[in-house]
């Protein structure tokens, strides 16, 4: 039996990776996936919280967080296909018109 | 019918309307038509409640019409009324009536205009807002009306505003104005301070019950004067008027002779229980009449300037009015008040017809003889000098001479003697005009000699009809030695303004009238010594008397004097506040505070570097820092 707090540790492991990886990596298809990671991250974390609780809410959140992921990916990726189609890169300092 | 007579101003409104708005795209035909036709239906509806009124017992209330509640605040409330008595039927016929004619004339004198649907629909504008001055039942939609005139008057004085004159002219008009109307504008305040209401009925009730003090009542008497002075061109504020001829002949008629410039005399005597009510403020209207009537005569002896000359004119028989309503004759105030509509706006005509005549030409130094070239205009020019004139039969026979008696019979022995000297007068430069358009040698320029025709018929028409008022108009108000009966107009107006004067023996009476007649006679005479017996007598009397000749042919310099003291003194401190105030503080705080938010916006779009990951990073301490304040505050 694996303690509940081995699902937290790991979901922390986990979201920090995701953190690190988001701002080290320069890609935006790579920040993309340090996204995912971030909120699968905290999926985790959610289910770990249902288990010791034994209440079913987190478990629905966690669909939640599933839709809107699947939602985000889909608004995502059209982003970043659109950005390459434009510079051909995906790097995201080649990415700054926003500029003040 | 009669119960309609809300409907009175608003047809003119409504074709002014039509004409602001369509003007340009209808036929000039269509415009006149539909110009004159406005004015045509309130006439007659004008007339249906006139003779509703004849006909209701005399004591009954005035139609009266509330439209709309307009100002309401605690007790006091202004609502949008209406309201026919015997007064405002005078002035609704005089209005509608003399407009209806003017409106008509237009038609021949502007017909070469460019801006044909301009001139009607504010000459239609014009209309609506007298007819909203004379039918309000309450003193602040009067003040509507009072402005709405105001503003026509400056539009159609600069109706040529190509003109730098005619825009000058109008500006001053305005400008003028406002002095007045400041001190309008106090004495309706005091007056609703002190009565509670602005209706009509209120304060006449309340000045006559002697509710308001004696102080109070001549206060706001005095400030309402002070507008009056303003819109009637009396001293010291007459100085607009002349300049105001700037305009179309036409207009000079309806609004600077028979209708708007005689609004402060209206407002006398529709207040009359206030004026009645202080003698203080009567004799300060009655001698501010007499002086200007005198005063404003003098400087029309010398003008050269056909419209000058009636401009001058007009200023002194207001004056008469105001005789007449400072001593308490407030029917005869109205008398001639009507009967100067008809003979002035007559005179006016005439005068546009000759102008027009010989193409543009206003100086009558450069007319003469024009007696044989002008069949129609010359005799009804006549008529209308007659009846200003006092000569004996005619209209302002009849009005003037109500007025001087009316001054002789309450005491005021020095208006009366300035009013005799005002009949002289008149009556001389009057008969100067007439001896030097109409006989005497040609002196005209040679081009305006060639062009020289009689006026249409569509001009000369409104004319003969309005020397037919001028001539007969007086035998509605004739003098009490005739009998008591006699003077219909007086007892017409009984109910609104109770005459005051005392009567007089029908001895003293008949030697006024003699006396009255003498000196129109005498003024009439003497002009035609100086001008076809002795033509040279003017010039010599003029070299002999420089000094005097100077001053009266330089306007005592009035506007000299105001342009010194007050309007250059106002243009130097606007400078001055303008350099200093307005550049430097104002536009300097707005263009500080542009420059600052420039400032603040290039400092803070630093922020924005275009790099996700720099979004990312304030974003994720963002969240840091707002879930170590929650935990803080949890602990």
């Amino acid at each position: 039996m694996i303690p509940g707090q081995a699902f937290f540790i790991l979901a922390i492991i986990l979201f920090v990776l995701g953190v690190v990886a988001f701002f080290v990596k320069r890609d935006l298809l790579t920040q993309f996936m340090a996204v995912e990671v971030m909120l699968n991250a905290g999926n985790l974390a959610f289910l770990a919280l249902a288990k010791a609780s034994g209440r079913a809410e987190a478990q629905v959140i966690v669909f939640f967080v599933l839709t809107v992921a699947a939602a985000e990916a889909v608004v995502g990726m059209a982003i970043v296909l659109h950005v390459f189609r434009r510079k051909k890169t995906v790097r995201t300092e080649d990415a700054s018109e926003l500029k003040g | 019918m009669a119960e309609s007579f809300w409907l009175i101003p608003l047809i003119p409104a409504l074709s002014a309307l039509g004409l602001a708005l369509f003007g340009t795209k209808i036929s000039r035909k269509w415009i006149s038509t539909q110009a004159c036709l406005a004015v045509l239906f309130s006439f007659v509806l004008s007339l249906a409640a006139f003779i509703h009124l004849l006909r209701t017992p005399s004591g009954s209330p005035p139609l009266t019409k509330v439209l709309l509640p307009w100002i309401s605040s605690g007790s006091f409330s202004a609502p949008l009324a209406f309201s026919f008595d015997a007064l405002a039927a005078v002035m609704c016929l005089v209005v509608t009536g003399v407009g209806l004619l003017i409106h008509i004339y237009s038609i021949g004198y502007m017909a070469d205009d460019r801006s044909y649907a301009r001139y009607f629909a504010q000459l239609n504008l014009f209309t609506f807002f007298m007819l909203v001055l004379v039918l309000a039942s309450n003193i602040v939609l009067m003040f509507v009306g009072w402005e709405g005139v105001g503003l026509c008057s400056y539009l159609l004085i600069g109706f040529w505003f190509e003109r730098p004159t005619a825009a000058k002219a109008g500006m001053k008009a305005f400008v003028v104005n406002r002095v007045g109307d400041a001190g309008f504008i106090l004495g309706i305040l005091f007056l609703v301070l002190a009565v509670g209401s602005p209706d009509f009925a209120r304060i006449n009730a309340s000045a006559a019950g002697g509710a308001l003090g004696p102080g109070l009542v001549t206060l706001v008497a005095i400030l309402l004067f002070v507008g009056a002075v303003g819109k009637s061109a009396q001293i010291p504020l007459y100085v607009w008027l002349p300049d105001a001829m700037e305009g179309p002949t036409p207009v000079s008629a309806l609004i600077h002779a028979a209708t708007m410039v005689t609004a402060g005399v209206y407002m006398v005597v529709r207040l009359n229980g206030l004026y009645s009510a202080s003698p203080v403020a009567g004799s300060v209207v009655a001698v501010g009449g007499a002086v200007t009537a005198v005063f404003a005569a003098t400087m029309a002896l010398v003008q050269t300037d056909i419209k000058k000359v009636l401009a001058y004119s007009t200023i002194s028989q207001i004056g008469y009015m105001f005789i007449g309503c400072g001593v308490g004759a407030y029917a005869a105030g109205m008398f001639h008040l009507a009967t100067h509509a008809f003979f002035k706006s007559l005179l006016f005509l005439a005068a546009g017809s000759v102008i027009h005549a010989l193409s543009g030409e206003q100086d009558v130094r450069r007319m003469g003889g024009l007696r044989k070239y002008l069949p129609r205009t010359f005799p009804v020019f006549l008529a209308g000098a007659l009846a200003i004139s006092g000569i004996p039969l005619l209209s302002g026979f009849f009005s003037k001479d109500a007025i001087l008696t009316s001054a002789f019979a309450n005491g005021h022995y020095a208006v009366w003697g300035l009013g005799l000297a005002g009949v002289v007068l008149t009556a001389f430069y009057m008969f100067r005009l007439v001896f030097l358009i109409f006989y005497g040698e040609e002196r005209l320029s040679p081009e305006a000699r060639h062009h020289i025709h009689e006026s249409p018929r569509v001009m000369t028409t409104p004319l003969i009809v309005l020397a037919a008022l001028s001539v007969f108009a007086g035998y509605i108000g004739l003098p009490a030695v005739v009998g008591h009966k006699a003077d219909l107009f007086g007892r017409f107006l009984e109910p609104v303004a109770r005459a005051a004067a005392e009567p007089v023996s029908a001895a003293i009476e008949w030697n006024l009238i003699l006396l009255s007649t003498v000196a129109a006679v005498g003024g009439l005479f003497i002009a035609y010594l100086f001008y076809i017996r002795q033509p040279a007598v003017p010039g010599r009397l003029a070299a002999r008397l420089p000094r005097l000749y100077k001053l009266l042919v330089g306007k005592y310099y009035v506007d000299e004097f105001y342009d010194a003291v007050i309007v250059r003194p106002a243009v130097r401190g606007s400078k001055l506040v303008y350099g200093h105030f307005d550049l430097k503080i104002i536009d300097g705080a707005l263009d500080g505070s542009a420059t600052a938010a420039d400032a603040a916006g290039r400092g803070f779009s630093r922020l924005q570097t275009g790099l996700i990951k720099d979004y990312a990073l304030a974003f994720f301490l963002g969240v840091i820092f707002f879930i170590g304040f929650v935990l803080l505050l949890k602990t």
